[in-house]
């Protein structure tokens, strides 16, 4: 981590006023009580599979949904529960999700996984490295071709980085100048390989020279350091300018799965990340400048642990989904229903 | 099915056509790929198309089929009606992760609540010199996969129609053009037309063996008939057109009736469209009623040579197909 600290009021707290900015604030209180809340309900066994937590990396997901509007689209990945609620989704739906229920942001058949709500804009969570990725450039394409003034922001992680998916599509989205940005969290491993042993460049935004394109990398555990660059990345592909990639340096607190025993890092090197909570930091950084008091503070996460609460209630209470619908949803229609089958 | 105003047309032309009347019916529509633009597609299947309907609507796309792909997916998922076309069948193994993992599985895995509806063209089958990279039949690999629709018309007339219905299909629908079909003419409507992309056509009827055929094979099966009714063979030749979903009631009615079944299709002979109409009959009431063992006729077990005589070797010929019917009707191999 080098980036550094930069001096004067960020260009975030003038753009947003302070029911905004405590509203981000708020948000990433609940993707964090979120995710404990999903952590908790797996060691009890209520959610099966596996799940990858975004713990100590809300400032990108929250800083970057920030610079969005309704009607904006983003793709997300495996680690994308920050990103689906800072997208506008309902941890109620999201837990049904994760429990497996028909009341599910995909009616128990996609998961933690596959979380998707394309009615707030986002088109899906995905299981493969980098799989979003062109999908986010043809989103951008249709959004071109409707004459649209709504942007897509397509995030991956440092393991992205050395797919071919990532290459080809930066290459495309480039040379059509879509309105995308491109937003690597990289959070320092893909699974157990650090990104300084997987990547021949020292940064991944050095990446967009090859592309045409701006790339910039910030201080993913600053909220503001991210919202600012989030801000012109996205301001640059709503105006027409074409994509951007925006590199935030973060860090995930937990393993990389459930099955992670952590071998490839130092309990030293996770302290100082720890050390380093964008939650803290983005508080701190409120109160130091008169635009939150503790007592606030303290009610949002009040009001947070509420709606957590009242979420898992929602999703545990739910129905699963019947048996019989078991390859509804393969197609528009079943197929039985096309031609009779057999 | 075909009306006074039909007309000859290449099956290229065929599809060419359809394009063009389905970018007229929906501004949604656009199609993609490699040198389709100017160049007018590696097989000239899109031709002038980009002079007529402008450079946003005939994209040119750089060689990265992954990508091209993935575009594809994610401008349908926003109710685009994209249609990529791969230069050749075989590009698709580059393209694989958005066909499978993303393409076919999205309606799906949201939980119905988002469609992705594509079509993918793909130029495929040997015969052309081409060799092992740019010959093969893949088509049964997408028919393994929930999600995708596999279509795989043998004329000009079902190419317009199949491609106009495949088109306004909400999920996305993988299209097989041989090679070898694209220069071949048949009368083709004026306008627009659609065709089910669920059903099987006889195209010859007969009592004594049905032959299952797909794209080029259908062909050589119509013309390993008529050399059998001169021997007083009588073969029922059905065009499968979709292998997902598969018209099993049309095959199985066929194999009732006749008794004997010979499959052939251009594709690798092992676990391919032949073991799945084979396995399919033997699951069914027609079972009963066979009167031979069920013959398959397929790819050789080899990549597809160069060498033109090993190249007609490797895959089904008229006289393999009259060999196998005769067989049929003795009743054994």
């Amino acid at each position: 981590m080098n980036a550094t600290r930069r001096e004067g009021l960020p260009l975030v707290y003038g753009r947003l006023d302070k029911t905004a900015l405590r509203k981000a604030l708020r948000q990433m209180i609940l993707i964090r009580q979120f995710e404990e809340g999903a952590e908790q309900a797996y060691m009890r066994g209520l959610v099966h599979g596996t799940m990858h937590l975004s713990i100590g990396q809300e400032a990108t997901a929250v800083g970057v949904g920030t610079a969005l509007q309704q009607g904006d689209y983003i793709t997300s990945t495996h680690r994308g529960h920050g990103h689906c609620i800072a997208k506008g989704a309902e941890p109620k739906y999201m837990f049904a999700e994760f429990f497996g229920k028909d009341t599910g942001y995909c009616r128990g058949r996609g998961g933690s996984m596959h979380i998707a709500d394309v009615a707030s804009g986002n088109l899906g969570a995905n299981g493969i490295v980098g799989g979003g990725i062109p999908i986010a450039v043809g989103a951008a394409l249709a959004l071109k071709q409707q004459r649209s003034a709504q942007v897509v922001v397509c995030f991956f992680g440092d393991g992205a980085n050395n797919e071919g998916a990532f290459h080809e599509s930066l290459n495309m989205a480039a040379i059509w100048k879509l309105p995308v940005v491109f937003v690597c969290e990289n959070n320092q491993y893909g699974m157990s390989m650090s990104a300084e042993r997987s990547t021949a460049v020292k940064r991944v935004s050095m990446r967009a020279v090859s592309y045409g394109m701006p790339g910039v990398t910030v201080d993913g555990n600053v909220f503001d350091e991210v919202a600012d660059a989030a801000f012109l990345a996205v301001e640059r592909a709503r105006c027409g300018g074409g994509p951007s990639l925006l590199e935030c340096l973060t860090y995930r607190h937990r393993g990389h799965s459930k099955s992670d025993r952590n071998r490839y890092r130092t309990k030293d090197e996770i302290d100082a990340w720890i050390a380093r909570d964008p939650i803290q930091l983005f508080q701190q950084d409120l109160m130091a400048h008169g635009l939150i008091e503790q007592a606030e503070v303290d009610a949002l996460g009040k009001s947070v642990e509420l709606e957590i609460e009242d979420a898992l209630k929602f999703a545990q209470t739910s129905p699963a989904p019947g048996l019989d619908s078991l390859t509804d949803f393969v197609y528009a229609r079943r197929p039985q229903e096309v031609h009779g089958g057999q | 099915m075909v009306g006074s105003d039909a007309r000859e047309l290449s099956y290229s032309q065929a599809i060419q056509d359809a394009l063009a009347i389905a970018m007229e019916r929906d501004e949604r529509v656009f199609l993609m790929g490699e040198d389709i633009g100017v160049y007018g597609g590696a097989f000239q299947v899109t031709g002038d198309l980009q002079q007529r309907f402008g450079e946003e609507r005939v994209m040119d796309t750089p060689i990265s089929e992954l990508a091209g792909a993935g575009v594809a997916v994610g401008a349908a998922l926003l109710g685009r009606r994209p249609v990529y076309e791969f230069q050749f069948s075989d590009f698709a193994t580059l393209a694989m992760e958005q066909i499978v993992n993303q393409a076919a599985k999205i309606r799906f895995m949201l939980g119905g609540k988002a469609s992705v509806p594509l079509v993918m063209r793909f130029p495929c089958g040997s015969g052309t010199g081409a060799a092992a990279q740019h010959s093969q039949s893949l088509e049964a690999w997408f028919a393994h996969v929930p999600g995708l629709k596999v279509v795989q018309p043998s004329t000009p007339h079902d190419a317009k129609g199949l491609l106009l219905a495949a088109i306004e299909d909400p999920d996305p629908v993988m299209f097989f053009e041989h090679k070898l079909l694209y220069k071949m003419k048949g009368p083709v409507p004026e306008g627009y037309y659609t065709e089910p992309l669920h059903e099987a056509r006889v195209r010859r009827y007969g009592s004594d063996v049905t032959v299952v055929a797909t794209a080029i094979m259908v062909h050589r099966a119509l013309e390993a008939a008529e050399k059998l009714a001169e021997e007083g063979i009588s073969v029922e030749v059905i065009d499968l057109r979709s292998l997902r979903p598969m018209d099993d009631r049309t095959l199985v009615d066929s194999v009732s009736k006749t008794t004997r079944l010979v499959c052939v299709y251009e594709g690798t002979k092992q676990l391919g469209i032949g073991a799945e109409v084979s396995a399919m009959i033997a699951e069914s009431a027609a079972f009963d009623r066979l009167d031979a063992p069920i013959i398959r006729l397929g790819g050789a077990d080899c990549p597809l040579p160069y060498n033109p005589e090993l190249e007609r070797a490797a895959v089904p010929q008229v006289p393999d197909i009259i060999a196998a019917v005769r067989a049929s009707v003795r009743g054994r191999r």
